[in-house]
């Protein structure tokens, strides 16, 4: 209880005493070529397999005569756009972008980098934080756009290779019956997972104490605090936003 | 001037620090010195705030620190420049966008200005040609240099500097002494440096606070240091071989 209501007087720190539009700008955008360009490829190979892996497996439990090949692409849509690319790819994010900040700013805190901010009078939560924040919440979307096409022809390129199913099937059943609402779910969910990584992690490496073995236990506890999270906000947003 | 009025901190049950008063002066080295684990570090902190104090106020030039507004408390960290023990130096940052980072953050001038001020200060630390080199190329003496130019960078009205010279061989600790000294007398600042160097004690300690086990024990310059007649303080002084020969003598 005591992390949870430091945790909200981090996130009330983070617009307070802040400094000049220009410097989260210059900021922001550093932060985005180091979350969002360099886990490009990342995202683009995980989901592409995960897309493949996604249509062998849906083909091989829907054997039924009756229930058109089609269904396959349509269960892989449904999958790669509600789940697997928001949420999925969230914990990959957190593996990845969320040790990375918990790692830099508990470093940042052992050599007394913080302190030095602190000291010039800089609002070093906010400094440094919320340009990760705000970063996250700009391209961890965009990231999820990226992973749900490249999941989407994943499963195209096991379509064309393979005989579970035809291209055309593929395509079909990927544009049939298609509720745009989903995308707009995703999104949202993609919104809130960078938020969740983002400040939990900065949470967890900012008030890191002690030295290197320190900085390794934050990195270790922002993600899995990260993916407890997600994982709860995933059945929340679904039950509010899904079950009608 | 900084002035410590009934100092107190404790980490829970522990009391690091007990009613220290205390005041630096202008235009001097003032040095705070103690046997490691006395919380000389931890004065330091509470006198810049990175940690609260639990009682007492700081005040600088009789403006009170402690108890002030955001905005008194942000005017006052913008005088301050500070030395860290491991220099503190921005990993991602060159030397010279170290140096330059409290300018591009607080100060309004021309970037031309920013640069030649830059320079200015690595000439004064003695790297003019360091200006790309990235903290892990550094030593440890140039980390320090670089500290020190980053700290006055602001020309700042008080200067402090923990442990300036640890992990450094004796000819740089003496070289670093000597540029606070210098920076201290030129720029008029009010230094406070921390220390359990008796090279720097005898060196540049013209107003020196003794602290053992939290408490402030004893105060003077480095004159009357060998004469104190303070028991703890003689155990701390002629701990060093070369002082005890000096004492001998």
């Amino acid at each position: 209880m005591k992390d949870f209501g430091k945790y909200f007087i981090f996130l009330g720190n983070l617009f307070v005493n802040r400094e000049s539009f220009r410097t989260y700008y210059r900021l922001t955008i550093e932060e985005c070529v180091l979350i969002g360009i360099n886990s490009i490829m990342l995202f683009a190979l995980v989901s592409t397999f995960m897309g493949a892996v996604t249509t062998v497996q849906t083909a091989f439990n829907l054997i039924a005569p009756y229930i058109p090949r089609y269904v396959i692409s349509q269960v892989v849509r449904e999958m790669a756009v509600l789940e697997l690319a928001p949420t999925i790819m969230a914990i990959i994010y957190a593996g990845k972008v969320g040790s990375s900040m918990a790692g830099n700013l508990g470093t940042m805190r052992i050599t007394e980098q913080i302190d030095a901010l602190e000291v010039m009078g800089i609002n070093s939560t906010s400094y440094l934080v919320l340009p990760k924040i705000i970063a996250s919440l700009l391209m961890y979307p965009l990231l999820v756009i990226l992973s749900i096409v490249c999941a989407l022809a994943g499963g195209y390129i096991v379509a064309f290779f393979a005989s579970y199913i035809t291209p055309t099937d593929y395509i079909y059943g990927l544009r049939y019956a298609f509720n745009p609402f989903t995308i707009t779910f995703a999104l949202t969910k993609s919104l809130v997972f960078a938020f969740i990584v983002s400040s939990i992690s900065s949470f967890r490496g900012y008030y890191t104490e002690g030295g290197a073995l320190e900085v390794g236990q934050s990195s270790t506890q922002a993600v899995t605090t990260s993916v407890i999270v997600i994982l709860i906000a995933d059945y929340l947003l679904a039950q509010l936003m899904l079950a009608a | 001037m900084i002035e410590l009025k009934n100092i107190s901190k404790s980490f829970g049950d522990r009391k690091i620090l007990n009613n220290i008063n205390g005041v630096f002066q202008k235009g001097k080295p003032n040095l705070i010195i103690g046997a490691s684990g006395t919380g000389k570090s931890v004065l330091l902190k509470c006198i810049v705030e990175i940690a609260t104090p639990d009682e007492g106020s700081v005040f600088y030039d009789h403006r009170n620190f402690t108890e002030g507004d955001k905005d008194l408390k942000v005017e006052i960290r913008r005088e301050i420049g500070m030395l860290f023990q491991g220099g503190a130096l921005f990993d991602s940052k060159n030397v010279e966008e170290n140096v330059k980072f409290p300018l591009d953050l607080l100060a309004k001038m021309p970037r031309d200005e920013k640069y030649d001020r830059v320079n200015l200060c690595l000439n004064r630390v003695g790297l003019q040609n360091a200006n790309k080199k990235m903290p892990s190329e550094l030593s440890g003496g140039m980390k320090k240099r670089v500290g020190i130019a980053r700290a006055i960078v602001n020309s700042p009205k008080y200067l402090f500097c923990d442990e300036p010279n640890s992990g450094l061989d004796p000819q740089t600790s003496i070289l670093i002494d000597e540029l606070i000294r210098d920076i201290t007398y030129d720029y008029d600042t009010t230094t406070v440096v921390v220390t359990h160097d008796m090279n720097s004690v005898m060196g540049i300690g013209e107003n020196i606070m003794f602290l053992y086990k939290g408490l402030k024990l004893w105060e003077g310059n480095k004159d009357e240091i060998v004469n104190s007649g303070v028991k703890e303080l003689d155990d701390f002084v002629f701990a060093n071989k070369v002082m005890m020969a000096m004492r001998n003598k």
